[in-house]
């Protein structure tokens, strides 16, 4: 008696919650891995312009393991990611399919997305300098970071963290292996405290004092530099000035970006509906609310940017195909390990 | 055929169908432990050299010393506490004997953001310090970084010695009276009452609840993570997360839980011999008054865990919390998760006494009827066996069977001409399924330990009375059991509120429970954000922190696996 409550609970449950949305015809099915207070906002407003419903469901991690596990019955229709690695994770293990779209073959560059329409960038996320706005400073390369000068004066999130791995994996690319593994062993020493928290916690460590410069992401800045005068946020954004490194020995230089990007599921049930809002969020008033609200920089060229974010000059992209980034990202995780970086 | 069976039945008087049921729940407790290994299997060697030679090595010391940090501040908290308020009489001891359970209603990710913003050099606490001593900017003077071992061991230690306390207090409360009396009559000073008759006394209390508390060390994602301590279980997540390898990070879990089976077994052989029945009639130990300066010392030591487990991080959320609600308002959102956070902790709760209630049940049946009692008790322990494995772990391994579930169903549905879609997956069934196994061993423990309180011989008595095993479980047990199913259940709605991981993975779409809110938040870094998630999770956690409280003055927290 006790084991069938068990079983049947769920299945009376399902008939409420989750067969109607599956089924209802309008609707697109979200499944993401980005945070939903930053893509609410843009779903909203796709919602408002189409009539469109958008189900959402936000898997921190195991967006993959999910969607692979649900198989050919997951209800999923676009699949979105804060990081080209975990994109072209789903792309690899067949998981998407490849969409035709003129919109946004036009729209994307073509070494933002998929040649076969298997995955599309949606925006870009700069990984930058945040440094304590008296320091004498005006360019960086990444490399620079790991100068003994620097000892006890820089502040990291994890090693482990994607926004790290795929900058480590892009180091590899251009310095190879020994190169990034003795930059690696160099950031190490010079870390003023464990490699951990997030990303604006470097800007607040500066102002602590704790740090004078570390590597984040430029969006966290124009979120803090937007917040009203004396918040506590402001004063962790005016307390930092943001320059956007290059690679030193990369061909071209170029910062790094990682991106947030989707595709559609492999077995898509809304799949025009899919291909609608992909086409939607490259479109000008998505791309203008990633810019504004979001502080990302655009896709799409000539999107007008958030003051705070164009205060930063012109994003010179380092020019490093994402695929292959993700090609080094094991070793890169690999080599953090080695380093002993978090511990 | 049917007769054959049922005169062996009568022959050997096996339980068979409670056998059954229970053995089918521990099949599924053991299923996603039997995905996992076969993941494992699929491992490439390569990748275990690396973990062995550089994950491993480091992230065992942490866990090592992390596990070791935690079981000292949480015995020496909760022990000594349990003997103050047990033992002695001083200002305020009635109110904070049950506040000292308050912290358990604040989980570990929560104290986590809490202190590192209390204590950060731009907080309050190191700026009233600065004032103080004259300094104007932190770049002068700063206390440590939280962000250490040590800060991780003092937070998790802050939220989880209630574990101890209630166990070792449940303990001398109610054996403890007579042995106690007698050491004070023969002549025994306080510390000699303490250290040589106490102690000992209360050894199996602090086992069981230090190793509940250190299940959840070893388990906890939140807090080491958020801290930047690599433990096992953070290895685990990194290896499966920044690497894409499952089957590395399943090999890591694995090995984990094989360290805990060998932990809990060698902690029930060491005391395999000891007996701590007692035949005297079980009432509670009168305090000793203590008097002046001795007096306002021990309010002084006894409030101040709760002070820093529940007062300053609940306090501090509020304030938090008022300052956004000033702003913004209460978003409709954190009510809704609210709401659903509730909802499926009281459905997850309910599944998850019954169960447990089933793997007692037939183990006792089986004592009764002098048959099938190690097949019972060994269900009873694999059943337990989800307690000990972290919670993303266990999600992952669940996925798999949960997808095939869902194709045999969509298999029968669609035989009828029915679209049945994604039964479990895409319910609130995938997060039941997932807290019940997680937390069996809660309500299994508490009830088995229950049952063990009643000599079989009073079965037996009330079966020659004509009683069938059903009515004897009505009539004998269920008055008796209900304590430990109220402080079972209490703990199990506790648990499933604060749980994150699984939560995370396993939901439905739309579907957003408190703790899920405040990890959104946190995720972009604004754990400002999700001040009013946590401080809600606080709050209705504290529901049934209370009530446990008040049931046998909580004296419900038993063995687990």
């Amino acid at each position: 008696m006790r084991v069938s409550a068990l079983i049947k609970w769920p299945f009376l449950a399902s008939l409420a919650l989750a067969a109607v949305p599956a089924l209802a015809a309008d609707e697109v099915n979200l499944y993401t891995t980005r945070e939903p207070g930053l893509i609410q906002p843009l779903l909203d407003s796709f919602s408002r312009d189409t009539g469109i419903k958008v189900n959402t469901v936000f898997v921190a991690d195991g967006l993959l393991e999910r969607v692979r596990a649900e198989g050919g019955r997951s209800p999923a229709d676009v699949l979105m990611t804060v990081d080209s690695g975990n994109l072209l994770d789903l792309v690899g293990n067949g998981l998407t399919q490849g969409i035709e779209s003129a919109t946004l073959e036009s729209v994307v560059p073509a070494h933002l997305r998929g040649a076969d329409g298997s995955w599309f960038t949606l925006s870009l996320r700069d990984r930058v300098l945040y440094a304590h706005k008296d320091l004498e400073l005006d360019s960086f390369n990444y490399e620079d970071l790991a100068d003994p000068k620097w000892k006890g004066k820089v502040c990291i999130r994890s090693g482990q963290h994607p926004y790290n791995i795929s900058l480590i994996a892009a180091m590899i690319a251009h310095d190879g292996v020994e190169a990034t593994e003795n930059w690696l062993r160099g950031v190490k020493a010079n870390l003023a405290r464990k490699a951990a928290g997030g990303d604006r916690d470097v800007a607040r460590d500066i102002l602590a004092g704790i740090c004078d410069l570390g590597l984040a992401n430029a969006y966290y800045v124009g979120r803090m530099k937007n917040e009203p005068a004396g918040s506590e946020q402001r004063r962790w954004g005016d307390a930092i000035k943001v320059i956007r490194p290059h690679f030193a020995y990369g061909s071209e230089g170029g910062t790094h970006v990682n991106i947030s990007g989707a595709a559609v599921a492999r077995h898509a049930p809304n799949r025009g509906n899919a291909v609608r809002l992909l086409e939607y969020l490259v479109g000008d008033q998505a791309q203008s609310l990633y810019a504004k609200a979001n502080y990302e920089y655009p896709v799409k060229a000539g999107v007008e940017l958030d003051p705070v974010v164009a205060s930063f000059g012109a994003l010179k992209v380092d020019p490093l195909p994402m695929t292959e980034i993700a090609r080094f990202r094991k070793q890169a995780s690999e080599l953090v390990d080695r380093v002993g970086f978090d511990n | 055929m049917a007769a054959h069976a049922l005169t062996l039945r009568q022959r050997v008087r096996l339980p068979l169908p409670w056998l059954s049921l229970a053995a089918l729940l521990a099949a599924v407790v053991i299923l996603p432990v039997i995905v996992l290994a076969a993941t494992a299997a699929q491992g490439s060697e390569g990748l275990w050299s690396h973990v062995g030679r550089h994950v491993l090595p480091q992230a065992s010391l942490n866990t090592l010393w992390l596990l070791l940090g935690v079981g000292i501040v949480v015995g020496v908290i909760g022990t000594g506490c349990a003997w103050l308020v047990s033992a002695y009489e001083f200002p305020g001891r009635r109110w904070l004997s049950w506040a000292l359970l308050l912290p358990l209603a604040v989980p570990t990710y929560v104290v986590a953001y809490a202190y590192l913003d209390l204590l950060h050099p731009l907080g309050p606490v190191q700026s009233l310090v600065r004032d103080l001593l004259g300094y104007d900017s932190p770049r002068q003077f700063r206390l440590p970084d939280i962000r250490s071992l040590a800060g991780c061991i003092g937070l998790l230690g802050l939220v989880l010695y209630p574990y101890v306390y209630a166990t070792v207090r449940a303990m001398f409360a109610t054996q403890a009276a007579s042995v106690l009396e007698s050491a004070r009559s023969l002549g025994a000073g306080p510390v000699a009452v303490f250290t040589r008759v106490a102690l000992p006394l209360a050894r199996p209390a602090i086992a069981v609840g230090m190793s509940l508390a250190l299940l959840e060390t070893l388990n906890d994602i939140g807090a080491s993570q958020f801290l930047g301590i690599q433990t096992l279980t953070v290895s685990v997540y990194t290896t499966w997360v920044t690497r894409s390898d499952l089957a590395g990070a399943a090999q890591i879990a694995l090995s984990m839980l094989v360290l805990v089976v060998l932990l809990v077994v060698l902690e029930r052989y060491s005391r395999r011999r000891q007996r701590y029945a007692s035949s005297a009639r079980s009432r509670p130990l009168p305090p000793a008054r203590l008097r002046g300066g001795k007096a306002w010392l021990a309010t002084a030591l006894v409030s101040l865990p709760v002070l820093l487990g529940f007062v300053a991080p609940f306090a501090f959320l509020a304030w938090e919390s008022w300052k956004r609600m000033g702003a913004h308002g209460i978003p409709a959102a954190v009510l809704d998760a609210t709401w659903n956070t509730f909802t499926i902790a009281v459905i997850a709760t309910g599944v998850t006494v019954a169960a447990g209630l089933l793997l007692a049940w037939s183990l006792r049946l089986a004592q009764y009827r002098g048959t099938g009692e190690r097949f019972a008790a060994v269900t009873l322990r694999v059943g337990s066996l989800g307690y000990a494995l972290p919670g993303t772990v266990l999600a992952i391994g669940l996925l798999t069977p949960m997808a095939w579930f869902d194709a045999g169903v969509a298999r029968v549905a669609g035989a009828i001409g029915l679209d049945s879609g994604m039964v479990l997956m895409a319910s609130g069934g995938a997060l039941v399924l997932a807290y019940t196994l997680r937390f069996l061993a809660i309500t299994a423990g508490g009830i088995d330990a229950g049952f063990g309180r009643v000599p079989v011989s009073m079965d037996h008595a009330a079966g020659s009375l004509g009683h069938t095993p059903g009515a004897i479980l009505r009539r004998v047990h269920w008055p008796l059991l209900r304590p430990a199913l109220a402080g079972g259940a209490l703990l199990v709605f506790v648990d499933t509120m604060k749980e994150l991981p699984a939560t995370l993975l396993l939901r439905p779409m739309n579907f957003e429970t408190l703790a899920t809110w405040l990890y959104a938040d946190a995720a972009r870094g604004a754990y400002e954000d999700g001040a009013m998630a946590a401080l809600l999770i606080v709050l209705v956690g504290l529901l049934p922190v209370i009530l446990l409280a008040r049931t046998r003055r909580g004296a419900v927290v038993e063995v687990p696996a």
